[in-house]
């Protein structure tokens, strides 16, 4: 695999990484959809940040991922009877971030009758797909406005219910797969469905920097990194590590982290004010500040934390108003100004 | 031959060599030209210039996804009876060449598989229950035969470094060779040893943003020129001829605007003057201008206005409608495309013809019963009977069947002649502004045409995307006479085309009925309105559905009879409110919506 770019020598774009983050500390805040102008780095950071997530625990063999502390008795591979022999092997591994090409297929998505075995032996067995790879981790879309529809329907059922239920060919079986949904696209290929836009928790519009500054020291890091990969990435390990202890740090806080009624209350007023519908706005929003206070080291949510999130939080959720020229991020920020006076 | 085409191919030549140095870091090559002598001429001169053992793959536009990223290959399974994998094109290609011809009918998603794996260096296949990675390095030649504004996918634009055209050149046979294989080999190591100081980059930089450049990877992919640029002429620092070369072949194509600088007018207006300024700038002031970083820039700048054709400002509308147009680049055959894609509705019986996808599994499933038969068949017949190998034959082929929504276009088209910029065309726009809202939460595409003055105008080809609609609608202008025939034309047109790929289309009509303008451009009411209810007539007589919306303050007699002439909804709107006005076509689109949409 070829050495990936060091997720803190990007440059800029400060939100995207921000909520890159946030999904890293909390996975309940549900997918991170990045939409923007080209050669802005969208697909560099996704890809960076898998370098940087701390291992996780699995089961040995399981072919679910499952976590040894989880719930394990409806594991499809039979983890739970193994727990109940009390065979506990367990093994650290990288947090898996999936790749879910353009051009793949519904039957390595969801996974399907094991071909070889069904071809060699005639035997009927399961290989398990894509979305039980990307189970505790992230599942990447790049170019998510190329995917096709039916795909795309599948992927949003199995985000919402946190389970990849399989009746095809004459197989039946379900396992768990709860993933972070990571979505990236341009604009100008057409829009997303309003539809898939919900489910992405947070949301984040990437631009292409205009001082001459930041894009010279862009195109000077790319360079650098392009003619020596590996040393680059050696240059930067200190700080990639960092960014690592913080995310590890953030997630054990993140329990103990608390959310005063009071910023409970700016956020439904947040949420009221631009006409969100539905829960789902405010839960990220409370997920994701909360995800945020835990990163910079505080033990309480303030409105700070708030006022950071919102807009990423909240931006794809408004009632769409397609000629209004501000754009939905600034209606945010002018709502949460009204909400909450600096 | 003139001197300026003689300077243009060995421009030319030099892209290739700078190309065939670094092919994958450079990207690749985009070359306009049409499909004649002289593009065979550069082709061959690259292919020349490449390695000999590197691979050159043609990709054919209507390449199937089994064959771009691999899959299974059904012959050698259901010989070896286990899954075999099929090496897709890109596959092939590591280490060499993808050749794109036609590239301005690429679709977006064949752009797409392209990108990723020019990004990421490799091809993953998951797929046809395969899952592999395969390295995949290759530099892109994009062959863009467009004419106007038919460009290849943006982001194909976005990624291959060097533009150049080869249209409009006439070269004699004695013209320059090529560079030799050897000194492109040489070249090629010693890229690494080429240094790169903080000021050129700085240089590139701004001299991308002076010229309206916005995407990062321009100054970029600039510098990876230059710096093949330096290791072919085997310097180990970048000299001023070096940035000239990343300029011409990068920054120029792209360039949005003019830079801001007191002697840019007569850089334009002169043209072959600033060719050969061009060379002394390259040349000469190179020791004393390397001094100091803004005169970097002003290589850069100079390079760049001398390569500027003198029709530079026409150039640059084509160059900004880039973005906004050709959303329906590849979508030639999309009729056919229902057997590939949408919704799985089963499978049948069927030969593996034009592309269609095999349902393994119902295969297997269609075989399975007659496993025993066969057995005994072949045992009859004498040949080897294995009793582990599933026999397969081509009788079992199920072929998978997907259904596909059709896709549904509005088009708009919009009278902005005088008499109706006079009356009402701000609350037109209102009106279509506000439609176009109720089309994006439907998901249908919009079509914006709009006449005035003697024709009428493509404002906006089919498109879901809706800051592009916006965009065109607000540059909207009015004044003028009405072509109403010319507005009816070319929405039959649209129609016609659309419909031919399986689409549904629907056009709305705002105008206040007052032809005034011919087909053939002449003046008069009478010639104009007898046109425009021939036009009406013809677009009934085609099937398009329409919707005539009246603009005009009272009512006109003429508006509802072109709306009888092409059986359209007649909404007379003396106040027309942009909400009422949504909701007539909305209604009106329901009714008319066929069968496979209503699912």
């Amino acid at each position: 695999m070829p050495t990936a770019f060091p997720f803190s020598a990007i440059v800029a774009q400060e939100e995207m990484k921000l909520a890159l983050l946030i999904a890293a500390v909390d996975q309940t805040v549900g997918g991170v959809l990045v939409f923007g102008d080209r050669g802005t780095g969208k697909s560099t950071a996704v890809r960076s940040l898998a370098a940087l997530l701390p291992k996780m625990q699995v089961i040995a063999g399981c072919p679910y991922g499952c976590d040894p502390e989880g719930d394990r008795t409806r594991c499809a591979d039979g983890c739970g009877g193994r727990a109940a022999k009390g065979v506990t092997k367990t093994r650290a591994v990288p947090v898996p971030v999936i790749d879910l090409p353009l051009g793949v297929t519904e039957d390595r998505v969801v996974g399907a009758l094991d071909l070889e075995r069904a071809l060699a032996h005639g035997v009927k067995a399961f290989e398990p797909g894509l979305l039980a790879r990307a189970h505790r981790g992230f599942l990447y879309i790049d170019e998510v406005n190329l995917l096709e529809d039916h795909i795309v329907d599948l992927l949003l059922d199995v985000a919402a219910s946190g389970e990849n239920v399989v009746e095809r060919e004459g197989l039946s079986i379900r396992h768990a797969a709860r993933f972070v949904l990571v979505g990236t696209g341009n604009p100008e290929e057409g829009e997303l469905r309003p539809q898939l836009l919900d489910r992405f928790g947070l949301s984040v519009e990437v631009k292409t920097p205009n001082e001459v500054e930041t894009r010279v020291e862009v195109v000077r890091r790319r360079d650098a990194f392009d003619r020596d990969p590996k040393a680059f990435a050696q240059r930067w390990k200190t700080e990639d590590g960092k960014v690592r202890k913080r995310i590890a740090a953030a997630r054990e806080r993140l329990a103990t982290v608390t959310v005063p009624d009071s910023v409970l209350a700016n956020a439904a007023e947040l949420c009221m004010r631009l006409g969100v519908d539905g829960l789902r706005g405010e839960l990220t929003l409370i997920r994701a500040a909360r995800a945020l206070a835990s990163l910079d080291g505080w033990e309480t949510v303030t409105d700070a934390q708030l006022r950071r999130v919102a807009p990423s939080a909240l931006r794809h959720r408004l009632r769409r108003n397609p000629l209004d020229e501000a754009g939905s991020g600034v209606r945010v920020e002018r709502a949460v100004a009204e909400v909450m006076p600096a | 031959m003139t001197a300026k085409d003689a300077a243009r191919w060995s421009d030319a030549l030099l892209a290739a060599s700078l190309f065939a140095i670094d092919p994958v870091r450079i990207g690749g090559v985009v070359v306009r030209c049409s499909p004649d002598p002289l593009r065979d001429r550069w082709l061959s001169a690259l292919s020349h210039m490449l390695p000999k053992a590197a691979p050159q793959r043609r990709l054919p536009l209507n390449i199937a996804d089994n064959r771009l990223l691999g899959g299974l290959d059904l012959a050698a399974t259901l010989r070896a009876g286990r899954p075999i994998a099929e090496r897709g094109l890109l596959v092939e290609a590591d280490g060499g060449v993808v050749v794109v011809a036609m590239a301005e009918r690429l679709s977006h998603k064949t752009a797409a598989c392209l990108a990723a794996a020019a990004d990421t260096g490799e091809v993953i296949v998951e797929r046809d229950g395969i899952a592999k990675r395969y390295p995949a390095q290759f530099g892109i030649v994009a062959l863009d035969e467009g004419i106007d504004d038919e460009r290849p996918p943006s982001a194909m634009l976005d990624r291959l470094a060097i533009h150049i055209t080869l249209r409009g050149m006439r070269l004699a046979e004695e013209s320059e060779t090529p560079t030799a294989p050897i000194d492109v080999a040489t070249a090629r190591s010693q890229l690494r040893a080429v240094q790169i100081d903080g000021e050129v980059v700085s240089a590139l930089c701004e001299a991308s943003l002076k010229l309206g450049i916005w995407s990062l990877r321009a100054p970029l992919l600039a510098l990876r020129v230059a710096r093949a640029s330096a290791a072919l002429a085997g310097r180990e620092t970048l000299s001023a001829e070096d940035l000239g070369a990343a300029a011409r072949l990068v920054l120029s194509p792209r360039a949005t605007k003019l830079p801001v600088q007191e002697e840019s007018d007569e850089a334009i207006t002169t043209d072959d003057a600033g060719q050969d300024s061009t060379c002394d700038k390259g040349g000469a002031p190179a020791e004393d201008e390397l001094q100091e970083p803004k005169s970097l820039e002003e290589i850069v700048l100079a390079a760049v206005q001398a390569t500027m054709p003198p029709d530079v400002l026409a150039r640059l509308k084509v160059s900004q409608s880039v973005g906004k147009s050709r959303t329906s680049c590849g979508h030639a055959g999309m009729f056919r495309v229902s057997s590939l894609r949408g919704r799985p509705i089963g499978s049948r019986r069927g030969e593996l013809r034009s592309g269609a996808r095999l349902s393994v599994i119902d295969t297997l499933r269609a075989a399975a019963p007659r496993q025993a038969i066969r057995r005994l068949e072949k045992a009859a017949t004498g040949s080897e009977v294995r009793a582990d190998r599933i026999d397969v034959r081509r009788e079992d082929f199920q072929v998978s069947r997907f259904r596909q929504r059709t896709e549904t276009t509005t088009i708009f088209v919009v009278d902005a002649s005088g008499s109706t910029a006079v009356n009402r065309l701000a609350e037109a726009k209102g009106a279509v502004e506000h439609l176009l809202g109720d089309c994006y939460v439907r998901r249908d595409s919009v079509a914006l045409i709009s006449f005035r003055g003697s024709s009428a105008e493509l404002l906006l080809p089919p498109t879901r995307s809706l800051v592009r609609a916006k965009r065109g609608l607000a540059g909207l202008p009015g004044g003028g006479g009405t072509p109403l025939a010319a507005g009816i034309d070319a929405a039959r047109a649209l129609a016609d085309d659309l419909m031919r790929r399986g689409q549904t289309a629907t056009a709305v009509f705002l105008t206040d009925g007052r032809a005034n303008v011919a087909r053939d451009g002449s003046a008069g009411r009478g010639r104009a309105e007898h046109d425009a209810l021939a036009a009406a007539r013809l677009m009934q007589a085609n099937g398009v559905n329409a919707l005539l919306i009246d603009t005009s303050p009272r009512t006109a007699a003429f508006a509802r009879q072109l709306a009888d002439e092409m059986a359209a909804t007649y909404v007379p709107l003396p106040h027309a409110e942009a909400d009422a006005v949504s909701k007539i076509v909305q209604a009106n689109t329901e009714a008319r919506r066929p069968g496979a949409r209503s699912r």
